[in-house]
């Protein structure tokens, strides 16, 4: 049909505009400081097509679609969970506390350490629920303050009680800084056994993190929630219109505050793949992933599908950008640039295709009645009768 | 030049000329003619009434000659001289002003920056001369008895108040034309009179007034000349003499209107819904409704008459259930549903169409079949336990859609594409196929068009037929009085009367709802089940 | 308690800083661990703390009070002081601010885009700013900061300034090279209780100032001149609550909310760049805006949307990081502990003769649990100052949430003629 082919391409369209906007403004960019932007894109993609790159993308994407979920899920009604950044480093080191104290059976102490961390991330955004319900306060400003308290206060102070000795030594490296190691028992074991007999070896100590299916299964549980329950219909009516979602039975404070701590929950999980891989809490741990899910969710419109689309490209950049440090054809920090303006550009982008297609529905469903033909103003057996006289 | 004893030194209107002249005015929207050759003539000093069902196009029209919107073809003219707005600054500084049927001010702001704003008289650095504004805002408001005080903050006045502002606002500026876009649409009957006052008033001392109402009576005792406008066309403009109302309800919609008439009563003795005793709000305020007791029986239609915000819309929220009442009681079939929340009432039979279809009613931004679901989420064909049931909704809309003849391409358009009329229908569709045991309808045509209108009134008659209860809020008297088995005015959050449409008037329901009947009525308060 | 809400703004201010120095004064005479809490040299501390805030402030109130909110300000400022550090480097300190202006009305300007041309969501618009500064500033830095003498691609070598100055007769300034009377310092050696602790507080924001910081402060009265006394600021603010009914009086909405936005960005850079200038870092350094944008829009809210609100938001947050630098051995910030305790029970007892239950046991539990910790302990850890601006303000927006006036249409997508 050529309604649904022209709706589909207009999907595409913005996304892909972007994505050329942004890798026009960035060669413009790189021209200007003198690198050939050609060259330097050459190589990354080069770079990106080796296995081994192969996987450190699809481990880089694993947290950024997660977080990309989380944002996602207060996105659809409108709820802005500016604070997944916290909440995930919250989450972690507190699993990572209580994931060293115990001696559980493999798949036993896996879980609870994921279900600790979804539990400290849900707590945490609820209280932004929380507040917003009894207090009126905006979410927004809420979760920058408890970011800020949690991420300088709380961390930082946890960090210092629960450091199990060691200090940055005369190297200068900190592997032994940090909380307790997690048992073995307590980790995901990573997925090269599972993909390498189809791909060959990846090498290099690379491995393919456990937490990639947990960001699936993250992944299929949102999209059925969302498209196919009552709960997800409640969301999204809520997010399109509060008051209609309100007339129609949908308790408005109940869904902020259990929207606030399903996204909490999956912030909770981000940290999970770096935990998994580090075995405990230490400086090196990953941060800005909260932001960065903010930018894939917005750029994968908030839908299962396409955050899975805009976390490869954040991965992608994130991770074979590396190459142009060794390879010299430019500054890796190109890619911050190409980021920041793929999110601005897909934005505008969906802004304008939104109001382009408003603008063309509205015509064809005026086109479709003038054909069909209009009928008498009025057809009923009303009693003609001459009002107001 | 508002005393119009000196002449302006420029633009001065030249005696003959007409205040206004379009010609040919065509305006479209995506799928849509607002203005079709539109050409009308408005002679210095007049006032002169536009009238038009909805959607015919008057206020489209209003925007073009304010300059907030621009023709597509079609040329106009202000005292003779060729005109081309870019934006209201162009059409304010030809002496053009208007009063918009949504007020047009900011609550936080007094009346004096309300007032002054982009007019504001400045001394040297961009400092605003407050003083001087506030002395010419005295003056303008007393040649014309328009009360108020300049440092009041607006969110403190009322409505009547408000337009007092507009008004004077318009005048501050030094208006020669005035536009007033559906001004009694708010007030009471007296705030009217006052109004039509402070108008003649100002056509005395020669202004011009461009009027558009939709109350037909309004316009006959107020206007000098009258265009009429249908489906987005002039159809004529008649001086006022000898026309009468059914002359111009005939202009206007081609034919003459249909009107709200129930035939004989399907009224039973079983009592649906049950009001006890009812309050909201209070505690150190006014309540907003105040110890309501009503019954509304299975085959009866209840009207609720009342001046908007008197109290109407609040018993409506705590009944649906999206306020709660800080005393009394709201039973469903005898069943006390008053601590009960929006989900479960609407689950136990309570269908809504609420006042405003875009804030409460719609998704507006959803397709037709998640609209349909809406408020019944949660039963078959809907849902499926825990699932939405996708298959059956869609199926269900289609129902819909032919048993309430929603027009529309599809069901996968949005509920935004759709017309006022055909949104309605689809909302009614919706709550009447739920099988309700009650519907609140809040003003379930405002805003339609005709044919919509009508179909609705049908829709509405056979649920009665059907036995279902309903409660009507409507500020159209004449669709109160047609459709009702029992009125109940409400003034101040109060029951003031409980009447039998067959022996009303809109005049005499008028005077109950401003509370002017009060005093000579002694059936205050009380209550008959049954007319 | 009513006569407070008639004074006048910056009157009502004036007594709640009183009150709080009292209060400060009484606290640290009762316990005797510490005297900075009250010395010239936290208060010279806090004013150059807080002058990015109030900068970051000021630049959300030009922004919200034109409908648009701007939680970008942390990218502008970060872009402000990379360009502040670029422009004071090559060309003297005074360039520097002025390049670091430009330098936030450049995030600005793509803030401006977004919202008021193309209908983006603010608070999206607002956190793509906040990845594009920063990125953006790095980028710059690898490219132009690597290549200086004692540049990296985190850092810039030394940014000079643009001198001190102390007030004459009031903080023993000089006129034309002869050294005046310093009133204040005499008062302040006198220690006479709460008038010396006040001295001392005034005249460290009169003694060993940048001009710049007197910019920052001047441009308290003259935002509020602007916004609330001319024409301008009227059509200005307009935009924030009813920009149609702007629209209807002839307003060009657009215009002013370009308007807003820009100079929100201008404030937010020029905080930047003081932050790179001597007065606080030096340098640039990456990272070192640390969350000021956010204060910034804490100082906003906790001032309620007015200049002289959002002045004394600054200093209060930025309290505690000047303490906490003048505090050697801890003494101070732990202090600061029953202080808060006091606050807390204040706000306790407030709250009881309001009936708000649900307030006094928040409060009065918080008071509790500050007093324990003060009384159970020597010293308290650094981060304690750190997270106390942020627990500020959402005790604010908890106890006062209902009294907050933000502008109407703060937020609201507008589009002309709908």
């Amino acid at each position: 049909m050529n309604n649904l082919l022209r709706r589909v391409l207009l999907s595409a369209s913005a996304p892909v505009i972007a994505l050329l906007f942004a890798v026009l403004v960035s060669s413009v960019v790189l021209l200007a400081s003198g690198s050939n932007p050609i060259a330097a894109y050459g190589d990354m993609v080069t770079h990106a097509l080796k296995l081994g790159t192969i996987v450190d993308i699809l481990n880089r994407a694993t947290p950024l679609y997660l977080s990309g979920v989380a944002a996602a899920i207060g996105f659809r009604m409108n709820l802005f969970n500016i604070g997944v950044e916290g909440q995930y480093r919250f989450a972690a080191i507190v699993s990572a506390y209580v994931g060293a104290q115990l001696a559980l059976p493999g798949v036993l102490h896996v879980a609870v350490i994921l279900l600790v961390a979804m539990f400290v991330g849900g707590a945490t955004a609820g209280v932004a629920g929380v507040l917003k319900v009894t207090r009126g306060i905006n979410e927004v400003i809420s979760t920058i303050m408890i970011n800020a308290i949690l991420i300088s206060g709380v961390i930082a102070a946890l960090s210092k009680r629960w450091q199990a000795g060691g200090s940055v030594d005369a190297t200068g490296s900190n592997a032994g800084v940090g909380t307790d190691p997690i048992p073995e028992s307590g980790l995901i074991p990573n997925l090269n056994g599972l993909i390498e007999p189809i791909t060959g070896e990846i090498g290099r100590g690379k491995e393919l993190t456990g937490m990639f299916l947990v960001a699936v299964a993250v992944g299929v549980a949102y999209h059925i929630i969302l498209n196919r329950t009552r709960f997800g219909y409640d969301l999204r009516a809520s997010g399109v219109n509060p008051f209609a979602a309100t007339a129609g039975g949908v308790s408005a404070n109940r869904m902020i505050v259990t929207a606030m701590v399903l996204s909490g929950m999956v912030a909770g999980l981000v940290g999970m793949p770096s935990l998994m891989a580090l075995g405990r809490f230490n400086p090196n741990f990953v941060s800005l992933l909260g932001f960065g899910g903010i930018a894939v969710a917005l750029l994968g419109r908030n839908n299962p599908g396409g955050i899975v689309f805009g976390s490869l490209i954040f991965a992608f950049l994130d991770v074979s950008s590396g190459i142009l440090q060794i390879s010299g054809s430019a500054s890796r920090e190109i890619k911050d640039i190409i980021q920041g303006i793929i999110l601005l550009a897909a934005v505008v982008a969906y802004e304008v295709v939104r109001r382009y297609r408003e603008r063309e529905e509205a015509r064809l469903a005026a086109e479709a009645l003038a054909e069909s033909g209009s009928s008498p103003p009025f057809e009923s057996g009303s009693t003609p009768s001459v009002a107001g006289a | 030049m508002t005393q119009g004893n000196d002449s302006p030194a420029d633009g001065s209107p030249t005696i003959n000329q007409p205040a206004i002249e379009l010609s040919g005015i065509t305006k479209t929207f995506p799928g849509v003619v607002a203005n079709d050759d539109v050409s009308m003539t408005v002679a210095q000093g007049e006032i002169h009434a536009i009238c038009g069902e909805n959607g015919a196009g008057k206020s489209t029209l209003m925007k073009i000659l304010y300059g907030m919107q621009s023709a597509d073809e079609g040329t106009m003219r202000v005292f003779g001289d060729r005109v081309d707005f870019k934006s209201p600054t162009d059409a304010i500084d030809l002496g053009i002003g208007m009063v918009h049927q949504h007020f047009m001010l900011a609550d936080q702001l007094t009346v004096l920056e309300n007032v002054v704003l982009g007019a504001e008289p400045t001394k040297s650095g961009g400092r605003i001369d407050f003083e001087a504004a506030k002395a010419h805002l005295q003056e303008v408001s007393e040649s014309y008895g328009l009360d108020v005080d300049p440092d009041d903050l607006v969110e403190t006045l009322g409505v009547g108040e408000r337009q007092r502002v507009e008004i004077i606002k318009v005048l501050y500026r030094g208006a020669k034309i005035l536009i007033l876009d559906e001004p009694t649409a708010v007030l009471v009957p007296q705030e009217v009179e006052e109004l039509f006052r402070n108008m003649r008033e100002l056509k005395a001392d020669g202004a011009t007034i461009l009027f558009i109402d939709h109350k037909l009576e309004e316009v006959l005792e107020i206007a000098d000349s009258i265009t009429v406008l249908r489906h987005g066309k002039t159809v004529a403009t008649l001086p006022n003499e000898g026309v009468t109302a059914s002359d111009l309800a005939e202009l206007m919609v081609g034919s003459e209107l249909p009107s709200p008439e129930i035939t004989e009563s399907t009224v039973t003795d079983t009592v649906t819904l049950e009001v006890r005793n009812l309050t909201v709000g209070g505690g150190g305020d006014r309540p907003a409704v105040d110890d309501v007791s009503l019954k509304v029986h299975a085959g009866e239609i209840v009207g609720i008459a009342g001046v908007e915000g008197n109290g109407q819309s609040e018993l409506v929220n705590a009944i649906v259930g999206t306020v709660s009442p800080s005393e009394g009681s709201v039973f469903l079939s005898g069943e006390d549903i008053t601590r009960r929340n929006v989900r479960t009432r609407r689950e136990s039979g309570i269908a809504y169409v609420p006042e405003d279809r875009h804030h409460e009613g719609l998704l507006l931004s959803a397709p037709l079949w998640e609209n349909a679901a809406l408020g019944h989420q949660t039963k078959p064909p809907y849902a499926r336990g825990f699932f939405i049931d996708r298959a059956g909704a869609r199926e269900h809309t289609e129902t819909i859609r032919a048993g309430f003849d929603v027009r529309t391409p599809n069901i996968d358009v949005s509920a935004q594409t759709l017309s006022g009329g055909n949104q309605q229908k689809l909302i009614l569709g919706r709550e009447l196929t739920s099988n309700p045991k009650l519907l609140v309808a809040a003003h379930p045509t405002r805003g339609i068009d005709i044919g919509a209108q009508a179909a609705v009134w049908d829709e509405m008659r056979q649920a009665r037929k059907d036995g279902l209860a309903t409660l009507l809020i409507s500020a159209d008297l004449d669709e109160l009085i047609g459709l009702s088995d029992t009125i109940v005015v409400m003034f101040r959050g109060g029951v003031v009367a409980t009447l039998d449409p067959s022996d009303v008037t809109p005049r005499t329901l008028g005077a109950y709802m401003t509370g002017a009947a009060i005093e000579s009525d002694d059936r205050t308060d009380d209550l008959k089940g049954t007319p | 308690m009513g006569w407070i809400s008639s004074l006048p703004g910056w009157a009502r201010w004036a007594l709640y800083a009183a009150i709080g120095i009292f209060v400060l004064s009484l606290v640290q005479t009762l316990t005797g661990e510490t005297t900075e809490l009250t010395s010239v040299g936290t208060s010279q501390a806090m004013l150059r703390w807080g002058v990015p805030i109030l900068l970051a402030g000021l630049g959300g109130l030009f922004s919200e009070r034109a409908g648009v909110i701007n939680i970008g300000l942390e990218g502008m400022m970060i872009l402000g002081m990379w360009f502040g550090a670029w422009g004071a480097i090559n060309y003297g300190g005074w360039v520097g601010l002025v390049v670091g202006v430009m330098g936030g009305v450049l995030g600005a300007l793509i803030h401006a885009i977004a919202t008021i041309n193309f209908g983006v969501d603010h608070i999206i618009s607002g956190v793509a700013i906040n990845i594009i500064g920063p990125a953006g500033a790095r980028y710059l830095s690898s490219e132009i900061f690597s290549g200086y003498d004692g540049g990296s691609i985190t850092q810039s070598p030394r940014v000079p300034g643009v001198g001190k100055f102390d007030m004459p007769f009031l903080a023993g300034g000089d006129v034309f090279g002869w050294q005046s009377p310093d009133l204040l310092g005499t008062i302040g050696e006198l220690e006479i209780f709460f008038l010396s602790d006040v001295a001392n507080l005034t005249r460290g924001l009169m003694s060993q100032v940048a001009p710049s910081t007197m910019v920052a402060v001047a441009l308290v009265p003259i935002s509020w001149y602007v916004l609330w006394k001319t024409r301008f600021g009227l059509r200005l603010r307009i935009c924030g609550e009813a920009p149609k009914q702007g629209e209807a009086q002839g307003i060009n909405v657009y215009l002013y909310k370009y308007y807003g936005v820009l100079l929100s960005g201008a404030l937010a850079g020029l905080g930047g760049a003081f932050i790179a200038s001597p007065e606080l870092g030096g340098i640039y350094l990456e990272g070192q805006v640390n969350n000021r944008g956010f204060i910034g829009l804490a100082a906003l809210i906790f001032g309620n949307y007015r200049p002289a609100g959002i002045l004394m938001g600054a200093m209060l947050f930025a309290y505690p990081f000047g303490l906490g630098l003048r505090d050697i051995n801890e003494t101070a910030s732990h202090t600061l502990l029953l202080v808060t305790a006091v606050a807390m029970a204040a706000i306790a007892l407030w709250a009881t003769s309001k009936g708000r239950r649900l307030d006094m046991v928040v409060a009065a539990v918080m008071a509790g649990l500050c007093a324990a910790w003060y009384f159970l302990s020597d010293t308290v850890p650094d981060w304690w100052v750190n997270i106390l601006p942020f627990v500020i303000v959402l005790l604010v927006l908890f106890f006062n949430a209902q009294r907050l006036r933000v502008p109407a249409a703060d937020g609201e997508p507008y589009r002309r003629g709908e």
